[in-house]
């Protein structure tokens, strides 16, 4: 039977469970629910008015409908209905329903808001709560739109009870989460950051998160949280744990808030003032101290909150990056971890001790437990465990342990899980490559990968390989020994055939001489390959044969045998056919010289970042979860596809300078390699191009962008609050671009202010095309960061990534208002408070032209007032900015000195970071 | 911040979900039938935490029923496997050493403990005190106040757990 609990039993509801769970197949299980649902749907229209506890019955039954997974379609009313209700389990019922159900069901959404309304402001501390819990749980649009400006003064309110601030606090959190232009900053923000200071322990916990939240989205605005986050963590952590009675947790004192609290330190450096830069360097020490301290209780609760400050203390520590004797102890203490018997533990030890790999004061401590990381590569039981270890293994590789540690991961790869087979294989990849001092060892190893694991070795890995091969003519001679051993194998990888014929077709010579590599063994050896390859393996090893023909005149009427063969010129395959017969044909009629030119040996790649990092990178950034953030979505939604241009051109001819596609791109920077996992792997993968980002302020079209492939233009205009921007994309080369993509990508904190619609472009763009994107865009609030456009294509086979700082800035959203000289000080005087005006004096970078600079004013967006400042030189102009929400009046004045070659800048403007932005944009103008 | 937190049974079944981010039920359909997968795949001493998808997911069994929290890249695993725990005392306290029936038969009293426990994927209140009082609160404005002793309080094997052992029994 039914365990009935404290409170309001509900027998109905009690019986209804009942019944599901006796219910013997899924097919009774539906009967039940739809005898259920029906009864409900008729209690609900019936005409007896029903009372508030059979509609809080029926109303938890639907949800528990729900809950099972079914949907429901009525009830939301009566759900509705209960919120006003003046029995709290009936309210918090309707909460409740309304919390898991209704997302923005906008039919409702007003009458919730109303219920929502009467209950904050009921003065009730319980029915305010219960109405905080909906708005946080729901965390709507709409509801932002109601309620964001009576929350903040709810929480900082003197006579709001203690729990209903929790509430206020990180309701607000999840406001400032969804719709945070909803949510403006303003004086309460000063009142939140003294909330670390009150008496009551859960609305310090509460109001941290707030705090750290805003506090990543404006730092200045809360620097003064360091101090105050300093001065509590000291008095937790040196207090004694008596002190904090209920939020004492297993002997440890206040353990979420101290976490909370190192949290909200990591959104700042290390503080500059001596004397707090003390406190908090003996905090972190306690903390470090009592690790070491015996455990007050053998439960395992004591021991992880213990170690989850010490973990969020090594964060902190490995953050700041700046207290040596610190970070060794904490690479000490993390080498303990890693032979605790909880598997946790030694989970999180590696995880931390990844990141304290990166840092040069800590480097080398981390280096002295390397042979423990080797162990726990062999013994650990979870494969988690083990992909940790590996992680660590790749972050703490450097010169001098990088044999030992590819050796060691080479092992593993032999047993290693399927899933994470392929990243060891790159990462494998590229410590041979970034610290081979001796190339036959690099050639060793990636051989051995593909001998290992040849179907996880992806075609970057097996280009790279012949790329750097060729450009090292050190390692020619001994590659082409490897492989033409590798490939004795009765079984090897198809890779290795393809490596190998590669190789062989380039470099075969040189192991000509031995009679036992002679031409013709190995022309037989590729060729017993042959039939077992697939289409590309076999075009591949054509190819190599005609270089054989070149290379070898002996081995020539062979070759030219098997070309005849009516399995190569009858060939099915387009593609095989065609190569034989061309091929033959070239054998036959070419000259020995033309041959010898055509068919000479590839010339060197020029140096280039390396396409397996740029795999290795993609990989690290799969995988996000679908649509978290809703406010996100239109940025990259509205797919339309763009017309093509031209019919992609599909013939393909061999080509004998190309014979892997393997051409070049030389991309932008020419590092061979930067190591990505150094730092935190989910930032932005390429550089953000904003060179010419600044040439755009005060104009709108000309080239954004341009590198030896890809021009990018743009051109666009702006009318009030929207803006379309056309983006020409010119392919400079004459091969196609392929699976061209363009996507925006902006920070967090500045999606919900401006709105970006995108269209989608072809894939393909043809040898010297230019193809044309859109994008729409929408101001919904004043913003600082712009946009960036990320460009993906493929060139020749290589991956060529970039990224652009796209010049959708403050000022383009300017119309222009002409005004009489009376009006304008008029205006100028209304706006005197000191934190509207915005004033910058900076020394001219460019020759100070009258013209020019008219020109520039006008091109920023303003009207250019004449004859209004009492003196000729200067130059006034106002104009208003549009948004969505509000529209700023701007008023500016630029004074030029020319014997001192400098300027005054003013700006003044109801807001004050739209000042503020302004004046930072023009005043790199001159 | 917690993203979302889950509790199901050995056999897999959903008993409580909790979502602190928007996302569409066909989305969350897809999450939990994945993560419950992959939960019950692992072996009892594997450690509590793993990679998935960009998040860290941390879980624990507690007798027939599992705890599962997705949380971001940057919080801290041992902290969230103490909110686990923490949640549990609470229902164990409130309902008198809980199992999973109770939280069955009463899913809305589990919601509501953990609308006053965590709040937009954040520690609202540690204090076990201060969050039972709020709960107690309102239950007082309730009529009758209904006391029950356990009737499964007894020894189970870990692996027999079944829906009426307490959590706390393992």
């Amino acid at each position: 039977m039914p365990a009935v609990s404290k409170g309001d039993g509900m027998r109905g509801l009690a019986v209804f469970i009942s019944d599901i769970r006796n219910c013997k197949s899924k097919e009774a299980e539906i009967k039940r629910i739809n005898k259920e649902l029906a009864n409900i749907r008729s209690k609900f229209k019936g005409d007896k008015a029903l009372d508030g506890y059979s509609k809080k019955k029926y109303v938890c039954k639907l949800l528990f409908i729900f809950l099972l997974g079914h949907d429901i379609d009525f009830g939301h009313m009566e759900a509705v209905n209960l919120l006003s209700s003046n029995k709290y389990t009936e309210k918090q019922i309707g909460y409740l329903f309304i919390s898991v159900l209704v997302n923005s069901n906008s039919d409702l959404i007003r009458l919730i808001n109303n219920g929502i309304k009467n209950d904050l402001n009921s003065r009730n501390p319980t029915f305010m709560n219960l109405a905080l819990h909906c708005i946080a749980n729901v965390g709507s649009r709409e509801m932002a739109e109601a309620f964001a400006s009576d929350i903040p003064r709810i929480l900082v309110a003197g006579d709001t009870m203690d729990s209903v601030k929790q509430s206020a606090a990180l309701c607000l959190l999840r406001l400032n989460r969804t719709s945070p232009d909803l949510v403006p900053m303003g004086e309460w923000t000063a009142r939140v950051v003294h909330l670390l200071n009150d008496q009551h322990l859960g609305v310090v916990t509460a109001a941290t998160s707030l705090i750290t939240t805003l506090a990543q989205k404006s730092p200045d605005d809360f620097k003064t949280s360091v101090a105050l986050s300093v001065a509590r963590l000291s008095r937790i952590v040196t207090s004694a744990s008596i002190d904090l009675q209920d939020y004492t947790y297993y002997f440890v004192a206040a353990p979420w808030l101290s976490v909370k609290l190192l949290r909200l330190l990591q959104c700042y450096p290390p503080p500059e003032d001596a004397s707090l830069r003390s406190r908090l360097t003996e905090c972190l020490e306690t903390i470090l101290n009592k690790a070491q301290e015996p455990p007050k209780s053998k439960k395992v609760q004591h021991s992880n909150a213990k170690n989850a400050v010490l973990f969020e203390a090594i964060s902190l520590i490995i953050h700041h990056d700046s207290e040596p004797t610190l970070l060794v102890r904490a690479c000490n203490q993390l080498g303990q971890f890693l032979q605790h018997r909880e598997t946790n533990l030694r989970y999180l030890a590696l995880e931390s001790m990844c990141m304290l790999a990166s840092s040069e004061f800590s480097h080398e401590a981390v280096k002295t437990h390397m042979e423990t990381v080797i162990n726990a590569l062999k013994t650990e039981r979870d494969v988690s465990v083990r992909q940790r270890a590996v992680d660590l293994l790749y972050a703490m590789c450097d010169r001098s342990n990088a044999k030992q540690i590819v050796a060691e991961m080479l092992t593993y790869l032999e047993n290693a899980d399927y899933s994470i087979r392929e990243e060891i294989v790159l990462k494998v990849a590229i410590l041979a490559e970034k610290y081979a001092v001796d190339y036959t060892w690099y050639v060793d190893t990636i051989l051995n990968l593909i001998r290992i694991a040849g179907d996880y070795v992806s075609e970057e890995v097996w280009y790279r390989v012949i790329q750097i091969v060729i450009n090292r003519d050190d390692v020619q001679g001994y590659a082409a020994k490897t492989v033409f051993e590798a490939l004795q194998a009765p079984a090897c990888h198809e890779n290795l055939v393809k490596v190998g014929g590669y190789i062989l077709g380039e470099f075969g010579n040189l192991i000509a001489g031995d009679s036992r590599s002679s031409p013709l063994v190995q022309f037989n050896l590729l060729h017993s390959k042959f039939h077992l390859c697939s289409v590309p393996t076999r075009a591949l090893l054509l190819s190599a044969y005609i270089k054989f023909i070149n290379l070898f005149p002996e081995v020539k009427i062979t070759i030219q045998d098997v070309l005849r063969s009516d399995s190569q010129l009858r060939n099915a395959d387009v593609e095989l056919q065609q190569r034989a017969v061309e091929y033959l044909r070239l054998s036959c009629i070419a000259s020995t010289d033309i041959l010898a030119t055509v068919l000479e040996e590839m010339p060197p790649f020029p140096e280039r970042e390396s396409s397996i990092l740029a795999k290795l990178k993609k990989k690290k950034g799969r995988g996000n979860l679908p649509v978290i953030d809703d406010t996100r979505r239109n940025v990259n939604g509205n797919v339309e596809h763009a017309e093509k241009t031209e019919a992609p051109n599909q013939v393909s001819t061999p080509s004998f300078t190309d014979l892997l596609n393997l051409n070049s791109a030389p991309g932008p920077g020419g590092n061979l390699l930067v190591d990505v996992f150094s730092d935190n792997a989910a930032l932005s993968s390429t550089d953000v191009c904003e060179e010419n980002f600044s040439r755009f302020v005060c104009k709108n079209n000309g080239v954004i962008f341009e590198n030896q492939l890809l021009q990018i233009g743009l051109k666009s205009e702006y009318r009030q609050n929207l803006g379309r921007m056309y983006v020409f994309y010119g392919n400079k080369t004459s091969t196609q671009f392929l699976s061209f993509t363009s996507s925006l990508s902006v920070l967090d904190s500045f999606s919900p202010q401006l709105n970006m619609h995108v269209k989608t472009v072809d894939p393909v763009i043809e040898g010297g095309a230019q193809v044309q994107q859109i994008l729409n865009m929408e101001c919904v609030s004043d913003f600082t960061e712009a946009p960036v456009l990320k460009v993906q294509f493929r060139y020749g086979g290589m991956l060529q990534n970039l990224a652009v700082k796209l010049p959708v800035m403050l000022n383009k959203f300017f119309q222009p208002t002409e005004m009489t000289s009376q009006d304008f000080f008029q205006r100028w005087k209304q706006l005197g408070a000191p934190e509207q005006e915005v004033q910058k004096i900076f020394k001219a970078k460019l020759p100070m032209d009258t013209e020019v600079t008219k020109a520039k004013i006008i091109g920023f967006g303003v009207a250019l007032l004449d004859r209004v400042d009492p003196n000729p030189e200067n130059f006034v102009g106002a104009g208003v900015i549009h948004t969505k929400s509000i529209q700023v009046g701007c008023l500016l004045r630029l004074e030029p000195n020319a014997q001192a070659q400098m300027y005054r800048l003013t700006l003044r403007t109801s807001r004050e970071s739209v000042s503020r932005r302004l004046c930072d944009l023009l005043s790199e103008q001159f | 911040m917690m993203q979302f937190m889950l509790l199901f049974s050995r056999q897999g079944k959903l008993r409580l979900q909790k979502w602190y981010v928007p996302l569409s039920d066909k989305e969350k359909k897809k999450i939990t039938r994945e993560l419950v997968q992959t939960v019950l795949a692992r072996k009892p001493k594997m450690c509590s935490f793993l990679e998935w998808r960009d998040l860290k997911v941390v879980y624990k069994r507690y007798a027939s029923l599992y705890f599962c929290c997705a949380v971001e890249n940057q919080d801290n695993e041992l902290i969230t496997l103490e909110i686990i725990h923490r949640y549990v005392e609470l229902l164990d306290k409130y309902f008198g050493s809980v199992c999973e029936l109770d939280i069955i038969f009463n899913f809305e009293k589990a919601y509501f403990i953990l609308d006053e426990f965590l709040l937009g994927g954040e520690a609202q209140e540690t204090s076990k005190k201060n969050v039972l009082k709020a709960i107690e609160q309102a239950d007082l404005l309730q009529e009758n106040v209904d006391f029950q002793t356990r009737l499964f309080a007894g020894v189970m094997v870990p692996g027999l757990a079944s829906e009426s052992s307490g959590l706390f029994q393992n």
